[in-house]
């Protein structure tokens, strides 16, 4: 990953709210509408000093009311706007499943292409800490697998201002996953204005022994995990950023380069996005692969509450670093 | 048990109309009549389409409500937005959507409105600010008040009119809905049909009051009924509210009291109904009524019969239209999921 030499260290969540606002300076069909958003500066504080900036009838205080606000965003964006829908998290966002999947993702088809839903609908997304299974999930296997909607999720804060400026400039409803565990992590952004552009993953980090794809917190976790493996593996890393439309032209690259795969997911795996990257790259590198494909993930489980229960639950650095090591025989060979 | 209301009869819906009219009335109506036999027929062709087999899946008609349909459109002017359910036929004619663009939609046609991707369930025409067509229960109704948000945004003073079934009052999102139009005073007219029924169950076993309109006024939205079987009744008292509505910008739940001459879908018989139900409002028959009120202020029967003629030589036209069509193509089954993401191809 290469950042232009002119970049300041900011959080994800500077990152956002630079995202929101420098495009809300740009294009005034753009306002931000959610619980706890305007008054209160954010559940957790993305939009802080927003509603100062673009007044309320741009940075709006809804009711408890998932499904209703939702649709409100379609509606609106169909009839020309292009809201940004805050989620407090998505485990509320469930809420308004009814209206991502039925509406959303479907009125642009099922007119013949006549609508279009400039729409984004953002929040955090998995497991934080200690919040029990209700405030624990992840619902990026739910509407990736939904035709009509475009999946998003932030690691960086680079990545998180770019993919948000181009998720907003996106004519589609657009998933945007970012997590409270996340919102401080701090990293460089250029000053320059910069776009990432959706449907393209990014190399984090080039190698040759294996390939590894996370998002999310878990990229964090295999950087860590790469770390302690040292210099004795050669890992490529990749950060998809879309998750739908997935940019399989990346991973195929990679596996053929380096013959091995591992996807790290927080999610648990059945039915997943890692189970789907598995099935992609057998079916096109099925020559090309030295081992399975791996996955590292969340047991099959609600989230249970307790710390040392939900460590047990969530993918471990342990657990990543055995699995690389099974990928590349590293202790069978020894 | 569950509880039961009471549930309106024929005789508590029928509202007065003068006998008189105007000439500009006499005009107005005539075109009106006109529109109703048009949508009556409409919908009778569709259903003996289905039973031919032209087209198959969910076929919802509109036959007894045309009055509805006819006097809401009559009030709006054609900058106003209109959004509904799946039983929307004729209400996307009457806002714009040329019939045989509707009628080919159903049979899968190219020249169909969504091009043979929406259905009987889901015409939409962004031209006509026809929004759909909306297959889920009270799915439209979050959509409507979106569509508000961008008139006041905008600071516009067209209106959107949202239709919903009486059952679909019972729909969590719906309420949502009602309570954010009132918190933030967005121009919503919700038409609420109340034609009895939600698929075979009766309004009074499902919902414990016996006026919805009565529920919206909880959420502090200004509300009324009407007698949604005379069509004159309905396009005075949606025009008094529409201009009210340019004025306050304020949302109003209108609950017009109708009736469902057919089953819920071309499929069901609707055999659950109380004996002398339908012909009970049959004798408010919204054409009938009409058309009574034409022949008392002169209107000559002869002048009538022209209309009926004419609407089923139309729709003959209409429906050959249709049967000729192409099919939609296969190859364009991948267009229109997403707007194109580059370096994603459609497929
Ligand atoms: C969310 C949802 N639940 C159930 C259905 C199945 N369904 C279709 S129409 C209908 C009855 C709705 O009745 P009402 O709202 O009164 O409208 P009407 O059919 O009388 O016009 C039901 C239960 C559906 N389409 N959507
Ligand atoms: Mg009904």
């Amino acid at each position: 990953m290469t950042v232009p030499t002119q970049a300041t260290k900011i959080s994800i969540r500077e990152a956002l709210r630079q995202a929101m606002c420098e495009e809300m300076r740009r294009d005034a069909d753009i306002f931000l509408l959610g619980e706890e958003v305007a008054e209160y500066d954010g559940a957790y504080k993305v939009s802080k000093g927003m509603l100062k900036e673009f007044g309320a009838r741009r940075v709006v205080d809804a009711p408890i009311s998932e499904a209703g606000f939702a649709g409100l965003g379609i509606g609106a964006a169909m009839a020309g706007l292009r809201p940004i829908i805050e989620m407090m998290t998505w485990n509320f966002g469930i809420q308004a499943f009814d209206q991502i999947i039925n509406h959303a993702a479907k009125v642009r088809y099922m007119s013949g292409g006549q609508f279009k839903v400039p729409l984004v609908l953002r929040g955090p997304n998995g497991v934080a800490h200690m919040l029990g299974a209700t405030h624990s999930q992840y619902i990026e296997p739910f509407l990736a697998h939904v035709p009509g909607l475009v999946v998003v999720a932030v690691s960086t804060p680079y990545d998180a201002k770019g993919l948000l400026k181009a998720a907003i400039r996106d004519d589609n409803p657009v998933i945007f996953l970012e997590s409270e565990f996340m919102y401080g992590d701090t990293g460089e952004v250029p000053d320059a204005e910069y776009l990432l552009p959706l449907g393209k993953g990014m190399v984090v980090r080039e190698g040759t022994d294996a390939t590894v794809v996370a998002w999310g917190k878990m990229l964090k976790l295999v950087l860590r995990a790469a770390d302690v493996l040292g210099d004795d593996v050669s890992l490529e890393i990749i950060n998809p950023m879309t998750l739908q439309p997935l940019d399989t032209q990346l991973l195929v690259a990679s596996v053929n380069k380096t013959h091995r795969l591992l996807v790290v997911e927080e999610a648990p795996a059945f039915a997943a996005i890692g189970a789907e990257i598995a099935a992609q790259i057998q079916e096109r590198c099925f020559d090309e692969l030295d081992a399975p494909v791996a996955r590292v993930s969340a047991k099959h489980l609600p989230v249970p509450y307790a710390d040392h229960l939900e460590r047990a639950t969530l993918p471990s650095v342990e657990e990543v670093v055995a699995a690389v090591r099974q990928l590349l025989y590293m202790d069978t060979q020894a | 048990m569950t509880k039961k209301s009471a549930k309106l009869s024929a005789k508590e819906v029928k509202s007065k109309q003068t006998a008189k009219m105007t000439a500009t009335e006499v005009k107005r109506y005539l075109k009106v009549y006109r529109q109703m036999l048009f949508f009556r027929r409409f919908e009778e062709r569709v259903h003996i389409a289905y039973t031919q087999g032209k087209f198959s899946g969910f076929c919802h008609l509109h036959i007894g409500q045309e009055a509805v349909c006819a006097g809401v459109q009559a009030a709006l002017r054609d900058s106003d937005y209109v959004i509904s359910a799946y039983r929307s036929h004729t209400q996307a004619i009457a806002k714009g959507i040329p019939a045989v663009q509707v009628m080919a939609e159903m049979f899968g046609k190219a020249t169909g409105c969504c091009r043979g991707k929406g259905g009987s369930m889901h015409m939409f025409s962004a031209e006509r600010r026809f929004f759909g067509g909306h297959g889920i229960v009270g799915g439209q109704v979050p959509l409507a008040i979106g569509m508000a948000f961008k008139i006041n945004y905008r600071q516009e003073d067209d209106i959107v009119v949202c239709y919903l079934g009486d059952a679909a009052i019972n729909q969590g999102q719906v309420l949502e809905a009602l309570n954010m139009a009132a918190i933030w005073d967005l121009p919503v007219l919700f038409i609420v049909e109340n034609n009895r029924y939600g698929m075979g169950t009766d309004i009074k076993r499902t919902t414990a009051i016996k006026h919805i309109y009565q529920r919206a006024q909880g959420f502090g939205v200004a509300a009324a009924d009407m007698d949604g079987m005379n069509v004159r009744t309905v396009l005075k008292q949606t025009a008094a509210i529409v201009k009210r509505m340019r004025q306050d910008k304020k949302p109003y739940l209108l609950e017009a009291l109708t009736y469902r001459y057919r089953g819920h879908s071309v499929s069901d018989p609707a055999n659950y109904r109380p004996e002398g139900e339908l012909q009970e409002f049959q004798q408010l028959d919204p054409l009938i009524q009409l058309r009574d009120d034409l022949l008392a202020v002169g209107v000559e029967a002869e002048q009538l019969q022209a209309d009926v003629d004419a609407v089923k030589t139309e729709l003959r036209v209409i429906e050959k239209q249709a049967d000729a069509a192409e099919l939609a193509p296969v190859a364009a089954i991948y267009e229109d999921v997403l707007v194109a993401i580059d370096g994603h191809e459609e497929h």
